[in-house]
């Protein structure tokens, strides 16, 4: 079964008096255990088609199933809960609470999930050794390298065990060594069962991918499994 | 929303806000000003009404519901009429014999009139005594008792005796180590020997009542009197219940023997406790007022402020909030954690008020016998909480409504 199912979905920003539109009548499917890299360059809209995968924003007109669930016309609460426990995101700036620990950012989904403290500590210590952080736990955002934080970030996309991980330019922040080794974990967590979508506008990270769709002016230009893919080999 | 959740969102926003707090230590104690004056004077406002009522409840029995004071002034009524009181005839000693000889309704009778004097016993001397000039129903009408010895005699008093009952202050200063009893003591140069000591009366209105003499009046008259300060006439009613009737009857006979004609208003005030208990309601409404406008005033001040820093706070956080919304925070979580962050901010003004009240109300303690009633306390409390929620609730709606992807992209 499809995990993703949207189907001929549009967006439209009004903005002042004119409309943009940023999506086109996207149709796209994508199974559960697929690793999808989502490319095209800025103002493309794949950003919005992020937005809307991710149930952060809604489709103007068209159709989105997750998990068989139409969730294009949710109500706010409904769809932050399919974000809390659906949906894994991670961003390229980290987005981590810059006051907080590892442990704790990592636990926050836990806590908007209702999930009792002692239950949570013990998945959110497992979702840090999970990334290799095992050591870092009580360290605060700004005691960590980017590469450190941005495992923090995946370590708390996965602690609720969510059906799709939602990475946003993963590796835009990180240097190349960085980025090849936070491919490497993505790599690994693809082989575990999770399901991936990446988004990028980098050619090199896209063909870590099983499967890239490359959008442009708010259409699907192509949609194709990649036949070369990248290993990331971690250089010691 | 299940109380389970309830109670985690609680816990999560308390730890959120210290820490936002904790992270803003200055900024917060400036916004929690105006909620930190609001208290204080709300506080202390309290504390002095409890003062005041407590004090007053000790006092007023001192002063007997049941004993009359014929003066020439009405007490507590406005300046305008000064003049008109101050030039009425004088109360005298005859006046009162009137009232003794023709009052059916006393317990007892007595002239009394006052004077600071010096008091000497050997080398020790005290200052600033008052000197009272009574008669031998004056513990009766006063309700004080004896410590030691007894009060005067009718026969002395009539006969002005040189003879005098000290206070329980005056008694103790000036014979630390022996008894008074048939000394001779000198009021104002003049030699008088005690013939008893009265027990401890304590304060009333902030004057020590033990720190007095009575002579008889009689004696007081020839030596002492002025006619600045003149004489009054206390009675004590035989029947609580029929004080209306014993003052008519005490306003017959006075009218009769101060020739004042018929349709003419009284030229002189027959006081009782009664007008205290009016007056002092009306001083404590007046506090209470005041009190309550600074008070008003400046949580209304402190919740501006709030709420102003409430706004920094959300747009500040902007990003922060996308985060938590991008990973599952609804928006009541939201709306909870900064309306819990502005009601944390007005609680810590509050108690900060408190810290600083508590160490005035100590020192207004010593002015007014009081302190802080626990009631008081608890209602700062709830007040700068609701401050801090009624202050936080825009700002938490305005974070709570914010869009995701507008908030994440905020920089």
């Amino acid at each position: 079964m499809n995990v993703i199912n949207i189907k001929n979905i549009s967006k439209i920003y009004q903005m002042g008096t004119v409309q943009v539109s940023a999506l086109v009548d996207v149709s796209i499917k994508i199974d559960r255990n697929e690793y999808v890299a989502i490319m095209g360059p800025s103002g493309s809209g794949k950003s919005t088609l992020m937005n809307i995968i991710g149930c952060l924003d809604t489709p103007t007109s068209g159709l989105y199933e997750f998990n068989g669930v139409n969730v294009g016309e949710m109500a706010d609460n409904d769809l932050a809960t399919i974000r809390n426990k659906e949906i894994g995101f991670v961003f390229q700036t980290f987005n981590l609470l810059s006051r907080s620990d590892a442990l704790h950012n990592v636990e926050l989904p836990l806590i908007y999930a209702g999930i009792k403290r002692s239950e949570r500590r013990e998945l959110a210590e497992e979702a840090l050794h999970h990334v290799k952080l095992g050591d870092r736990m009580h360290h605060k955002p700004n005691e960590l390298s980017g590469g450190q934080r941005q495992r923090v970030a995946i370590a708390r996309a996965l602690v609720t065990k969510p059906s799709i991980i939602l990475a946003d330019e993963p590796t835009g922040n990180l240097d190349s060594k960085t980025g090849i080794e936070i491919m490497a974990l993505f790599n690994e967590l693809h082989q575990q069962g999770n399901t991936i979508i990446l988004v990028t506008h980098e050619e090199d990270i896209a063909a870590y991918a099983h499967r890239i769709i490359r959008i442009r002016d708010g259409m699907v230009e192509s949609d194709h499994f990649v036949e070369n893919r990248h290993v990331p080999k971690i250089l010691a | 929303m299940k109380l389970l959740d309830f109670g985690f969102e609680l816990k999560e926003g308390l730890a959120i806000s210290f820490q936002a707090i904790r992270a803003n230590k200055m900024r917060s104690v400036l916004t929690t000003l105006g909620i930190i004056i609001g208290i204080v004077s709300v506080t202390l406002m309290g504390t002095a009404i409890e003062g005041l009522n407590r004090s007053f409840n000790e006092n007023i029995q001192k002063l007997g519901a049941d004993v009359l004071y014929v003066q020439k002034f009405p007490w507590f009524d406005g300046g305008d009429n000064w003049w008109k009181y101050r030039n009425r005839k004088d109360i005298t000693v005859r006046q009162y014999r009137s009232i003794k000889d023709q009052a059916t309704m006393l317990a007892a009778a007595s002239p009394s009139s006052g004077r600071m004097a010096t008091v000497k016993y050997l080398n020790h001397s005290i200052e600033g005594v008052m000197a009272v000039g009574s008669n031998q129903d004056y513990l009766a009408i006063s309700g004080a008792t004896m410590e030691n010895g007894r009060f005067f005699s009718q026969a002395e008093s009539d006969g002005g005796r040189p003879v005098v009952v000290l206070g329980y202050k005056v008694a103790g200063d000036l014979f630390p180590n022996e008894t008074p009893i048939g000394k001779n003591v000198k009021v104002s140069n003049y030699t008088y020997r005690v013939v008893g000591v009265m027990a401890e009366q304590g304060n009333f209105l902030g004057w020590s009542l033990d720190n007095r003499v009575v002579i008889p009046m009689t004696n007081f008259m020839q030596r002492f009197f002025n006619r600045r300060h003149g004489i009054e006439i206390q009675v004590k009613v035989s029947d609580l219940k029929q004080i209306e009737d014993a003052k008519e009857e005490l306003r017959g006979i006075l009218r009769k023997v101060r020739n004042v004609k018929p349709g003419d208003e009284d030229d002189f005030a027959i006081n009782q406790q009664e007008l205290f208990i009016q007056t002092f309601n009306t001083i404590g409404g007046v506090i209470a007022g005041i009190g309550l406008f600074i008070t008003a005033l400046s949580l209304f001040v402190g919740a501006i402020g709030i709420m102003n820093i409430m706004f920094v706070s959300v747009t500040e956080r902007t990003k922060e909030i996308g985060i938590r919304k991008a990973i599952g925070a609804k928006r009541l979580t939201i709306l909870l954690q900064f309306l819990i962050e502005a009601a944390a901010l007005a609680l810590m003004g509050g108690v900060l008020g408190l810290m600083i009240s508590y160490p005035l109300s100590l020192l207004l303690d010593q002015v007014l016998p009081t302190s802080m009633p626990i009631s008081v306390v608890l209602i700062a409390i709830f007040i700068s909480i609701l401050v801090g929620v009624i202050s936080g609730f825009l700002p938490a709606n305005r974070a709570s409504k914010m869009d995701p992807v507008d908030a994440l992209r905020y920089e």
